[in-house]
């Protein structure tokens, strides 16, 4: 396995997920920026479902962002639903094919900013779901805009001089709002701004999808994601930026964990 | 055929699910909300889901994800919610999941909603407008065979009359004959192959198996509605060979005015009527038919005259067309309102005879 030192910035502009291709993706050659976190973070959600043995049991459905251009490259059964909709579009997947692992992949602009009572219903209603939301405090598809996850103080396109709170207002806690309903069953917040956290956003997903597996209600996954772009910053200043920006906003951990009731021990 | 004395609401939910709705949500809003009640108890016992969604766009998006997943799925409201949908009923006219969607109008101001739709592209929306209950209940069941047919969206347009009136009906189950497989599905299965599935407006397909991309799926999409305007136009005509007088009416209104002109051949007038079933695609050519021999158009329609741009469109000479509508509610707010009343239409046609300055 080929280890990759995230601290230095990379000799060469990021176009692929990584040097060998994860049998879920079709291609690894993506078209996002270089310094993007999206591509590692959704090849984290790829294999693991792979190594559940999900591969030919789920069905992702996608939001807007950039993100979205994944949806030519997956290789599992998708849908790119409308901005905001994917807990619902989901939410109706689900209930016809329980059996099948259905998970979501949004950012927060499509998450938080324009599909809030999505993601809050179908916690409250316990969707057996998985929801991937990828965190840059940015709407990153658009050129850097805020969202409601930008955090008090950072650039943005329409907040040029930083985000205040009396302008704009206080950044939502998406994680922690959903933690907060009694039908999550698991929520947890990672990053991939270097190799433990990518290896620590593996072992939050798995117990995700594991949950689904066993039923206990809508796990999420928010994973903090570089946008060099977005944030109008060099490559290789992203991952620094990241933690001093929605880092210090957005503790890192699991939030709650639901985990499966113990087998009852035969007497 | 065996008939049963039901409620509108609740015999339109027996149709839907006897033609195999597996899916329903929806959201409180009357005269539609009996619909979700009767849904709410009857899917669930019969092996589907109904859920309460929390928003109108929540329960037409959840319907299109069980539509996406290979299951007959439907979602239904009223006009105002029908408006919060239209993005969603675009999206599934563009991504070609089959959706249905019932809306249990509040009068007749839907018609433009129903006929030329909200969202974004070229779409159109195959809109069915029943005239009383038994009909009802054939088009609801026709709209799940169209929506799968063509993958294309489908409205049912009512109204408080039908959702509310006791009628004794057959909701057995109709066949309209065979239907392509559904190998579009997402049922999860294909992981991995090389050839996952996907469901997108865009139409570009997998790095794989690319699709045509954007320009050529769209107007593919366009190319198919065109097809279905063609085939799909569905109308009721009466005493029209020799009328001098064509009215124009749609879905319960034009039980009204059949009943009227009725009445007015027995007492000699040479007077007929027509009745669009589909309000799209509109059976304009029927029309120009119908009233080839007229001398004069009148359209009868509780709204200050939406569906009279597709008379006036479609008739010889759109200078014969005047309407004799309007809008009309009662205080309750859902009803059809004064003017849904057989002396009243009977006394607007006559009027219009007796001045006869067209």
């Amino acid at each position: 396995m080929t280890l990759i030192d995230t601290r230095q910035p990379p000799e060469q502009a990021s176009r692929k997920v990584a040097d060998y291709k994860p049998s879920l993706l079709q291609s690894e050659e993506h078209g996002l920026c270089p310094g993007c976190g999206e591509p590692v973070a959704i090849r984290v959600v790829l294999e693991v479902i792979e190594e559940l043995g999900l591969a030919q049991n789920n069905i992702a459905v996608l939001g807007h962002g950039c993100y979205g251009g994944f949806i030519m490259l997956l290789d599992v059964d998708s849908t790119l639903c409308l901005h905001g909709r994917a807990p619902a579009t989901a939410t109706g997947i689900k209930r016809m094919r329980p059996d099948t692992a259905v998970w979501t992949l949004q950012g927060d602009g499509d998450m938080v900013n324009e599909g809030l009572a999505e993601i809050l219903h179908a916690t409250a209603r316990g969707e057996n779901i998985t929801c991937i939301l990828l965190n840059n405090g940015v709407f990153g598809d658009t050129g850097g805009q805020m969202t409601a996850a930008s955090v008090i103080g950072q650039r943005t396109k329409n907040s040029i001089d930083g985000r205040t709170a009396d302008d704009h207002g206080y950044p939502i806690a998406i994680a922690e709002l959903v933690a907060s309903l009694q039908g999550s069953a698991y929520v947890a917040r990672c990053s991939v701004h270097n190799a433990a956290s990518i290896a620590q956003t593996r072992r939050c997903v798995r117990k995700a999808f594991q949950r689904q597996t066993e039923g206990q209600g809508l796990s999420l996954v928010e994973i903090l994601t570089m946008c060099p772009t977005g944030w109008f910053v060099a490559p290789e200043a992203g991952t620094d930026y990241l933690m001093e920006s929605l880092g210090k906003t957005y503790p890192l951990g699991e939030i709650k964990d639901r985990a499966a009731a113990p087998a009852a021990t035969a007497e | 055929m065996s008939l049963t004395l039901f409620e509108g609401s609740e015999a339109i939910a027996e149709a839907a699910i006897a033609a195999g709705l597996r899916f329903y949500a929806g959201y409180p809003m009357s005269p539609a909300t009996e619909l979700l009640e009767h849904l709410a108890r009857k899917l669930p016992a019969s092996g589907g889901t109904c859920i309460n969604a929390a928003t109108e766009i929540e329960g037409v998006n959840m319907a299109m994800g069980a539509a996406a997943a290979g299951f007959r799925a439907a979602t239904g409201s009223c006009g105002q919610g029908l408006a919060l949908m239209q993005e969603a009923i675009a999206e599934s006219a563009l991504n070609e999941t089959p959706l249905v969607v019932f809306n249990m109008a509040r009068n007749q101001q839907d018609y433009f909603q129903a006929t030329r739709g909200g969202g974004w592209g070229d779409y159109r929306t195959i809109a069915l407008a029943p005239k009383d209950l038994p009909e009802a209940v054939e088009l609801t069941q026709l709209a799940f065979h169209l929506a799968d047919l063509y993958r294309v969206p489908v409205i049912v347009l009512g109204d408080n009359l039908l959702a509310r009136t006791q009628v004794s009906v057959d909701v057995g189950r109709r066949d309209f004959g065979p239907l392509p497989p559904k190998d579009w599905q997402l049922d999860g299965t294909s992981g991995g192959s090389g050839k996952s599935r996907q469901i997108w407006t865009w139409g570009a397909g997998k790095h794989n198996t690319p699709g045509p991309g954007p320009s050529v799926h769209w107007a593919r999409i366009a190319e198919k509605f065109d097809r279905i305007a063609e085939t799909e136009m569905r109308w009721e005509e009466g005493f029209v060979e020799d009328a001098e007088t064509v009215v124009v009416a749609f879905g319960t209104g034009g039980k009204f005015v059949e009943h009227v002109v009725h009445d007015l051949r027995g007492q000699g007038h040479r007077i007929g009527f027509f009745r669009p079933v589909t309000l799209w695609p509109f059976p304009g050519e029927a029309l120009e038919r119908a009233t080839a021999n007229a001398r004069r158009v009148l359209v009868f329609e509780l709204n200050a005259g939406q569906m009279i741009d597709d008379v006036r469109l479609n008739v010889r000479d759109r200078r014969i067309v005047r309407p004799i509508g309007g809008v009309s509610f009662d205080s309750s707010g859902l009803n059809l309102g004064p003017l849904m009343d057989a002396t009243v239409i009977r006394q607007r046609i006559l009027d219009t005879l007796e001045g006869a300055t067209l």
